[in-house]
């Protein structure tokens, strides 16, 4: 006999995903999950953003990697405080590994986390943490046609960085055609061209951010 | 890729709700993918195939994928539209401020399975 379930296979994820995105909410907090390759910059992107608004915002940072707790240390190392995920060998970060790492925060007195997925273009697009944004990082060694092989993950995206733009004139780069790719993929999200190690560009980023956090504070 | 994982989870709620059915045998898992989803069917026919032999419910069950196709809507003009990964624009009025609203879920259909008669087992019990 047809048994019927009609059931998500993402259900359980979701949900606890959105009771994430209550608690978050209700505490003020706004949180960005930053997704990318594997060296596209993810950990220096989010060391250039804790120096232009720690002064204003008190933040935090979860750090998801299949091992190690090299990047937690950067971030310590810069003054804030830092959970690290080890996912040992899964590809992607899970509501429920975010829920037990946020259990370890105080969320009273903060004002953002900073998510950084594991280095993937493909799996952390599926999963829903909680968060306000997901932004995705390219650099500008990966090439411009990436939106066109990776689209889910620039499609679901709130904000797009383009980092290490100071290599350009060594790749062959059309940056052109990469915002051309994004914008049929994903109209509204602003495309910020930065090179998160020289500092250029991390202002009109961090600007935008700081917009999307005040609004989260003032409801 | 995370497939093994998708899987693990369908194979929890196919052998729950089998089991909840009082079912002695599952012999079909229907699954609808959406084509938005990161999951790609191949390898979940090969998570499937190795899951199915931890559980003896489902020995020998098949697994069959209906690909769903992605739906939008278009926030200009209310045209609703199907469409591939990468073409989102409102065929419509050209609008580029369409909403996705199918073809990003993965979700457990129906299983068919063998429920024995209650009344025809209890007959068996007695004889």
């Amino acid at each position: 006999m047809q048994i019927d379930i009609n059931k998500s296979v993402f259900e359980r994820n979701d949900a606890l995903a959105s009771q994430l995105r209550k608690r978050f909410s209700e505490n003020h907090v706004y949180v960005v999950d930053i997704c990318a390759s594997p060296g596209a910059g993810k950990t220096s992107t989010i060391l250039a953003t804790i120096d232009a608004l720690c002064d204003e915002f008190n933040i935090a940072v979860i750090e998801g990697d299949i091992a190690s707790s090299v990047d937690a240390e950067r971030i310590k190392a810069a003054g804030i405080p830092a959970v690290q995920i080890n996912t040992g060998g899964a590809c992607h970060l899970e509501s429920s590994m975010i829920t037990r790492a946020v259990d370890v925060l105080d969320l009273e007195r903060l004002d953002l986390i900073i998510v950084e997925n594991v280095g993937n273009l493909v799996c952390p697009t599926d999963f829903d943490l909680g968060e306000n944004a997901k932004v995705i990082i390219l650099s500008v060694p990966e090439g411009d046609d990436k939106p066109l092989k990776y689209p889910g993950i620039f499609e679901v995206s709130q904000a797009v960085i383009l980092n290490k733009v100071d290599t350009a004139p060594l790749f062959n780069f059309d940056e052109e055609a990469f915002r051309n790719a994004v914008q049929t993929l994903n109209p509204n999200a602003p495309i910020f061209p930065i090179s998160a190690t020289a500092g250029q560009g991390v202002e009109e980023w961090t600007e935008w951010l700081a917009g999307e956090i005040r609004r989260v504070q003032e409801t | 890729m995370h497939e093994l994982g998708l899987m693990t989870g369908v194979v929890d709620a196919v052998c729950d709700a089998a089991r909840n059915a009082g079912a002695t045998r599952v012999y079909e898992v229907h699954l609808s993918i959406g084509e938005m989803t990161e999951a790609i069917p191949d390898a979940l026919e090969f998570a499937f195939e190795v899951l199915r032999d931890q559980d003896p419910l489902l020995e020998g069950a098949q697994l069959f994928m209906k690909q769903v196709s992605p739906r939008s809507v278009c926030h200009a003009c209310g045209q609703e539209f199907s469409h591939d990964r990468f073409h989102r624009t409102c065929p419509e009025c050209g609008s580029l401020q369409t909403e996705l609203i199918a073809g990003r879920d993965l979700t457990i259909d129906s299983i068919e399975a063998e429920v024995p008669d209650d009344e025809q087992s209890a007959v068996d019990e007695k004889a």
